[in-house]
């Protein structure tokens, strides 16, 4: 190995750590994801549905995430009222 | 009682048909009856890398369907004694396997085989959790590279929930990473993922690390199976895979780069 390819690998050192930085937080999220009750999008989208009747929201409005601890489950619902629901 | 080992990755090409072979022909060199399923129905391969593409005659669907039985079409290996191939169907009708069908087979299979390897096709559609679904082990074949790992971990979801296992509260299916076109020079240069990072990420039992290696093209051009080439680091590296599988503890060979002599290094071109 030459002087030069020395330097050249040494600067494309790396590519690696990134590669396995890329998949730690993808794993993590794709794990997440998979652990989540397969009831959540359909939920999300009747609650809309019921809110809907009432007040005019746009389909972001409500977000539902859900999160597992050791012993116990959080489902947290978001709703974003419109300004002009207030008056 | 057969144990079911499924060969699985998720992603394509990763080796998971050269793996099926070796381990198939290594657990029968060490006198256990085996019989290896091609589950990749409308792209048989398994027959080629086998080396017995001309005596295929009856495949898996023709079972199924009730066409023919199950010694009409194992196809024993010539090379090792107790060693059988059921090949895949060349029918392009990916859903002439079913969960009831493959169960029959595997259920036929295990009263006079001690193994029954299946040989998954890529992706997770049917025909991969018909591969999986009645495993006792899984061995994930995985490259050292971002999509291979990632599709990996989508497959030891999906053995954790969709498999039989899984699907009776039994004991869950025992799950081994299989490493292979792996290039100690290119970790050491920092370009791979090294084993201990993929371990980091999908924290499995490692059955081995088989190296990135000509042998294995040679292996499959041939039609003999890799783990036969006793000369290669491929093949002595999924010799070492058989031995952890039954149980020896075997040290990992050819995670390091390989000290050039001081005579290849003057003469090299």
């Amino acid at each position: 190995m030459g002087l030069l390819d020395y330097f050249r690998s040494s600067r494309s050192r790396g590519s690696a750590s990134v590669a396995k930085e890329r998949l730690q937080i993808l794993v993590a999220h794709d794990r997440a994801e998979r652990h989540r009750p397969s009831y959540l999008p359909k939920l999300q989208r009747e609650i809309l549905e019921v809110i809907r009747r009432y007040v005019e929201v746009d389909m972001n409005a409500v977000s539902v995430n859900y999160e597992q601890e050791d012993s116990r489950e959080i489902l947290e619902l978001n709703i974003v009222l419109p300004d002009a629901a207030h008056q | 009682m057969a144990r079911i080992i499924v060969i699985t990755s998720g992603k394509g090409g990763v080796g998971k048909t050269t793996t099926s072979a070796a381990l198939a022909m290594g657990l029968a060199q060490r006198g256990n009856r085996t019989a290896v399923i091609d589950f990749d129905v409308g792209l048989r391969n398994l027959d080629l890398i086998m080396g017995c593409e001309r005596r295929v005659v009856y495949d898996f669907v023709n079972v199924i369907n009730g066409e023919a039985n199950l010694n009409q079409a194992l196809i024993r290996d010539k090379r090792a004694d107790g060693l059988f191939v059921l090949p895949a169907s060349q029918t392009r009708d990916k859903e002439a396997l079913t969960k009831e069908g493959v169960g029959q087979v595997l259920d036929e299979l295990s009263q006079t085989f001690d193994y029954v390897i299946c040989d998954s096709p890529a992706g997770i559609e049917h025909g991969a959790n018909m591969a999986m679904y009645y495993a006792d082990d899984a061995v994930v074949v995985t490259n050292p590279e971002v999509s291979s790992v990632r599709d990996s971990d989508r497959m030891l979801g999906i053995l954790s929930s969709k498999s039989r296992r899984a699907e009776t509260s039994a004991e869950p299916i025992r799950e081994y990473l299989l490493l292979t076109r792996y290039s100690p020079e290119r970790v050491a240069n920092g370009e791979m993922l090294s084993v201990e990072d993929v371990q980091e990420i999908l924290s499995l039992n490692l059955l081995g690390v088989v190296p990135e290696s000509k042998s294995v093209l040679n292996a499959s051009n041939a039609g003999v199976p890799v783990i036969l080439d006793c000369e290669s680091d491929a093949g002595l590296a999924y010799g070492d895979m058989v031995s952890r599988y039954l149980g020896e503890d075997v040290p990992h060979r050819f995670l390091d780069v390989q000290k050039k002599g001081f005579f290849s290094r003057l003469f090299r071109g």
